[in-house]
């Protein structure tokens, strides 16, 4: 069992937490393995977000545990949590608008290069992190919006932006809260190809309502229904269980299907 | 294009070793700093300058926390005056020859004073952000103002403590005696401390100020703690705060807790940072400029120049919230593209019809604090050369009418000016799109 612990990329364990008297997440439990692409879907107020909430540390669980490579993260700080290799984004944009696109993900690449509080050195001269950021600009295709200020890019740049910035840092596990929320079909399905491509080789979590996003995505699927994981499996298993079926997928997969996914 | 910049390393990000244009900057300020007090030579622009010098230090170590930080403080004071009263008493102690420290160091000691209340009290200020951040500067700034009135023997009571800055005796005939001496140490440390805190913008933690500013939340999920940040953003205003004020302390060899830890003085750095512009670096030194201006010359020329520095601090936050800095840099941005010259008919309208109402508003209040405070000398009071009577009806409808016609052409002029700088802008937005494009 403690063999097992350490394999698990992320692990949760009989997560809980309650706001007042309303449990929100009743007993969450999830194990994934390293690499692997999980998408968490359920329906609305199901505790989704919440659940990316406990485990990036902007809430700490009321009971429960949360692992990162086998180390107990849960009640830890964001930024603690973040130097120890999580990584997320957020369902509204949250990127830093006065500061341009090279400036955005030059200030995700920073703590992780070690540069800390750092202002005995100039940022010019920090050839390692001003590499960094140029590639990941590149990676995210915004290379030709370098010096524009984040709040001047189209909702799909800043989407774009949002994953660069989390992605900066290295972390080895990262977490996606609705990348694709707001986008056109078109925007999305060149979305998705983005971002297989920028966590290539990582562990992704990722909220997502799009179920051809999801089958398209994933390697397994998490469903959550009331706080609670209910199945977590591969695309084809979570299709035919029965009580996904039963508690939301039904509607929601035949939607998929029927526009051919 | 692409692939001949690509192949070079260097050119994946800017770097510019010997950027002329900045350089040539620099050369100017420097060089405004040293000739300035031989084109101004009156003692009173000696004294304004000297001012002007160390109000720029205060005003940008604020803005670090304002403009750079998103910290609103409203107990800059705090620092500037603590700094201010170490760095007399250790004056003072130098002087009776049991302190080793030559004058020229002596706003360091200033500044070591700021830092180390910056990080006495900063850490408690600096767990919050906002609003809150704002009430506890509030509340610390409360404390040392009362603070001062507690302990006379450090502050030196109403009186406060004076000192005298020739105690060093003479290196190359250079006492520090003469004001023009000490307007010259002060402009050494204005450009030093300039050139400081204009290199902290470009450091990795001025940039994370900027993002904490901008979305601390965000920061927090990037593996900073924004407090930190805050903190030592914090300490490292402090310090520059403390040398201004260390600078002051040397100017004026007296220094009042009434005054220097007030927050009617903290209140002062604040607005005249925003008045200069917060969001850009020298913003500030316009506001220190306009500051010495407003307190020296307004407040000769007449009795009302509070209520009129809050007319204009009114009006700019309103109209230009980016102070008078963004006011150039929108404008020099407009110059850019040769649009500024089809904008200058207007300028001058605005400025005259703006004069003309400003004229009859100004009559009005001199006359209202004419009946208040001068009853003594009869209703008869003279007002840029004309003789108004403040209990004559037809001073009021003079007045009246002169601020309603600048009004009325002011807001046509104003009209006009808006339509114009909108299509300018557009044809700016049109002639950018157009050079990506190529």
């Amino acid at each position: 069992m403690a063999q097992d612990a350490t394999t698990y990329s992320l692990e949760l364990r009989d997560l809980r937490k309650s706001f007042g008297k309303t449990e929100i997440i009743r007993g969450a439990n999830l194990a994934v393995k390293a690499g692997e692409r999980v998408a968490i879907i359920g329906p609305n107020g199901a505790g989704k977000s919440t659940l990316f909430n406990l485990i990036s540390g902007r809430f700490a669980p009321t009971s429960g545990e949360v692992l990162l490579h086998g180390q107990r993260i849960d009640g830890k700080k964001p930024f603690e949590i973040n130097r120890m290799g999580l990584s997320r984004s957020f369902q509204i944009t949250n990127i830093f608008p006065n500061l341009s696109v090279f400036e955005n993900l030059r200030c995700g690449v920073l703590w992780s290069m070690g540069y800390k509080y750092t202002f005995l050195r100039f940022l010019s001269g920090l050839h390692d992190a001003n590499e960094r950021a140029q590639q990941l600009m590149e990676m995210i295709k915004l290379e030709k919006k370098r010096d524009t200020l984040a709040v001047n890019l189209t909702y799909a740049e800043q989407r774009a932006l949002e994953i660069g910035i989390t992605i900066a840092g290295g972390a080895s596990c990262i977490l996606l809260d609705e990348p694709t929320a707001g986008m056109s079909r078109s925007e999305t399905a060149r979305f998705i190809h983005l971002i297989k491509e920028v966590t290539e080789g990582r562990t992704l979590l990722t909220v997502e309502h799009d179920m051809g996003v999801v089958f398209g995505l994933a390697d397994k699927i998490a469903v959550v229904v009331y706080g609670e994981v209910i199945a977590f499996d591969t695309p084809e298993n979570v299709r035919a269980n029965q009580r996904v079926q039963e508690a939301y997928l039904g509607s929601a997969i035949a939607d998929a299907q029927a526009e051919g996914h | 294009m692409t692939t001949t910049t690509a192949s070079t390393p260097g050119s994946y990000y800017r770097f510019k070793p010997w950027n002329v244009g900045r350089l040539l900057v620099w050369s100017l300020f420097a060089l405004l700093l040293i000739v300035a007090p031989l084109l101004f030579t009156s003692s009173l622009a000696l004294t304004m300058l000297s001012q002007i010098g160390y109000l720029i230090i205060i005003c940008l170590s604020y803005n670090m926390l304002l403009g750079q930080g998103g910290m609103l403080s409203f107990g800059h004071a705090v620092y500037t005056g603590l700094g201010s009263f170490i760095a007399i008493h250790a004056m003072n102690l130098a002087g009776k020859g049991a302190l080793p420290i030559p004058l020229v160091f002596i706003p360091l000691v200033g500044g070591l004073a700021g830092m180390l209340f910056a990080v006495l009290l900063g850490y408690v200020t600096t767990k919050k952000a906002g609003t809150t951040f704002a009430m506890i500067t509030l509340g610390i700034g409360e404390l040392v103002a009362s603070m001062a009135l507690m302990f006379p023997e450090f502050f030196g009571g109403e009186g406060g403590i004076t000192t005298d800055r020739v105690y060093g005796g003479s290196f190359f005939g250079i006492t520090f005696g003469p004001a023009i001496q000490v307007y010259y140490l002060i402009a050494v440390y204005c450009f030093i401390c300039t050139a400081a805190m204009f290199a902290f913008t470009g450091t990795p933690l001025g940039r994370i100020l900027n993002a904490v500013r901008d979305n601390p939340e965000r920061v927090e999920f990037i593996g900073y703690n924004t407090q930190r940040v805050r903190y030592f953003a914090f300490i490292i205003a402090g310090f520059f705060a403390g040398i201004g004020g260390g600078l002051a302390a040397i100017n004026f060899e007296i220094i009042t807790a009434v005054d220097s830890v007030s927050i009617l003085r903290s209140g002062g750095y604040l607005l005249f940072t925003f008045l200069g512009g917060a969001t850009f670096f020298f913003g500030p030194i316009i506001g220190a400029v306009l500051l010495v201006f407003a307190s020296v010359l307004l407040s000769e020329l007449t009795k009302a120049w509070l209520l009129y520095l809050g007319l204009v601090f009114l009006f700019m936050v309103m109209y230009a919230p980016g102070g008078v800095a963004s006011l150039i840099m929108m404008n020099l941005r407009v110059a850019k593209y040769g649009k500024l010259r089809a904008l200058l008919p207007s300028y001058l309208g605005l400025a005259g019809t703006g004069l003309v109402a400003m004229l009859g508003a100004a009559c009005m209040v001199e006359m209202t604090y004419h009946l208040q405070l001068n009853a003594a000398l009869g209703p008869e009071m003279s007002f840029l050369g004309a003789t108004l009577n403040a209990k004559a009806l037809a001073s009021w409808f003079g007045s009246g009418f002169v601020l309603l016609t600048g009004l009325g052409l002011f807001e046509l002029c104003r009209r006009e000016y808006v339509r114009q700088w909108g299509r300018i802008q557009e044809e700016i937005e049109h002639e950018i799109k157009r050079g990506e494009a190529l």
